[in-house]
């Protein structure tokens, strides 16, 4: 049978526990809320990782990395652009620029990168393609998987208990009327200030997370923070006031309505 | 016949299905199944769809007790019992701090339903161990706005007591609706 799902329903950790169980070799493609992975494993081990449309080049890693100058990779993509990463890769040892060790671990911190990014997304579509592998020119890794395992059920622990918190994203966000607090005193992180920046009744936090490109376990952990701060409160949007909904009387008219409560009221004050 | 209900939610072992027990007039319908989970053995059973209690008010209305189930694994059921609630009412374990932060989840869950008056109460007062109202009150996040009502839900006064808050609410909603 294929394997193939929702990442609601079997989770990125569950599914690299999978592979690493099974020995699988073959691509993982998830299509996220708004990016492609593939994640290609060999023999259980992971090989390879692409997010959309990143720059997934060597030379565009070694420079993430610091590896290479900014002037060594203009270069670079002036003249080896038609190279691959493998010859590109012998290339860069053998002129003595970088080691085999530089190269392999500059491309294992980067498909980490990627995959602690899926441990992030909840949900989404995947299938494993046993079919596929990594791409021909592109330099493989052999990595074991149980760190990323680890890791991966921390942060699913995360996800879980956040979203017992915070389990709709469909409410808003208030100040809290706690005199004495100014929040400029407070130090908040780049991500933190651009959500307060947003905080209003009139914005829910799914608006505010599509804003700032936040996904929902980014946006839960920044109001998290800020609840547990006691900066913030979750307030239904526009700060609708309570009310009764239409359909809980069996009839509309507002003093049969009223005398229907108090006819209650009398009632359970005579049990 | 007319029907009104009201909604008694909580996490589980909160005292949702004794609460309703202590009103109402009928046995009280029950869903309830043995506990399979080690884990979640602190009772014998736990209601897996919905209690349902009534009261007859009168010759022509009666008002129904809906109970939800506690374990989150059934939370299909709230949104379901929710429609047309004249409101809810959150049940908390004094005792049992571990279950704050998933009190503190179904009310949220609530009130994302629908602007619907609640109150909040905080069973199991007569325990030595019970925590002070007060100490509940930040660690359940409550807005200072929010009834928050001691409660021994298997005494039927205290159990009333929570009711007619809750009633008393409603009237005082409907009676500022009808200003605005």
């Amino acid at each position: 049978m294929a394997l193939k799902g929702n990442l609601r329903d079997f989770s990125i950790t569950q599914l690299l526990n999978l592979v690493n169980l099974a020995c699988k070799t073959g691509t993982l493609v998830i299509e996220g809320p708004g990016d492609v992975a593939q994640i290609s494993f060999r023999e259980g081990k992971l090989a390879y990782a692409q997010l959309g449309h990143h720059d997934n080049t060597l030379a565009g890693i070694l420079r993430r990395n610091r590896k290479i100058s900014a002037r060594q990779y203009a270069i670079l993509q002036e003249r080896a652009q038609n190279m691959g990463d493998k010859e590109l890769g012998l290339l860069l040892i053998n002129a003595g620029y970088l080691t085999q060790t530089d190269i392999i671990d500059s491309l294992q911190q980067y498909f980490i990168a990627i995959v602690r990014q899926l441990f992030t997304w909840v949900e989404g579509f995947f299938h494993f393609d046993t079919n596929k592998f990594s791409p021909s020119d592109k330099i493989p890794i052999r990595m074991d998987l149980e760190n990323l395992i680890i890791e991966g059920s921390r942060q699913l622990r995360e996800w879980e208990q956040l979203q017992q918190e915070i389990p709709s994203l469909d409410m808003s966000l208030k100040f809290m009327d706690r005199p004495g607090t100014n929040i400029r005193n407070v130090n908040l992180s780049v991500e933190e200030w651009r959500v307060v920046s947003y905080v209003n009744p009139k914005n829910t936090m799914r608006q505010i997370a599509q804003t700032t490109k936040l996904n929902e376990l980014e946006i839960r952990r920044v109001v998290y923070a800020l609840l547990q701060a006691g900066l913030v409160e979750i307030i239904r949007p526009g700060n609708a006031p309570v009310a009764i909904q239409p359909r809980a009387f069996p009839t509309t008219d507002k003093k049969e309505q009223k005398s229907l409560v108090n006819r209650i009221i009398d009632r359970i004050r005579a049990i | 016949m007319q029907t009104v209900k009201i909604v008694v939610t909580g996490p589980f072992s909160a005292g949702k299905t004794e609460f309703i027990r202590s009103v109402s007039e009928i046995d009280v319908v029950s869903t309830e199944r043995k506990i399979s989970a080690e884990a979640e053995k602190i009772k014998e059973s736990t209601t897996v769809a919905m209690d349902f209690g009534r009261i007859t008010v009168d010759a022509e209305l009666v008002l129904y007790l809906f109970g939800t189930p506690g374990q989150r694994r059934f939370d299909f059921m709230w949104e379901i019992l929710s429609e047309g609630m004249l409101g809810f009412i959150v049940m908390v374990d004094s005792v049992r701090p571990e279950t704050f932060r998933e009190a503190r989840s179904i009310l949220e869950t609530f009130r994302a339903y629908a602007p619907t008056p609640y109150v909040v109460a905080a069973n199991k007062q007569d325990l030595e161990d019970a925590w002070d109202l007060d100490d509940m009150r930040v660690a359940l996040r409550l807005d200072p706005n929010v009834k928050f009502l001691p409660c021994v839900a298997h005494d039927k006064e205290s159990v009333k007591k929570v009711l007619l808050e809750l009633l008393y609410t409603i009237l005082a909603e409907m009676e500022s609706g009808n200003k605005a």
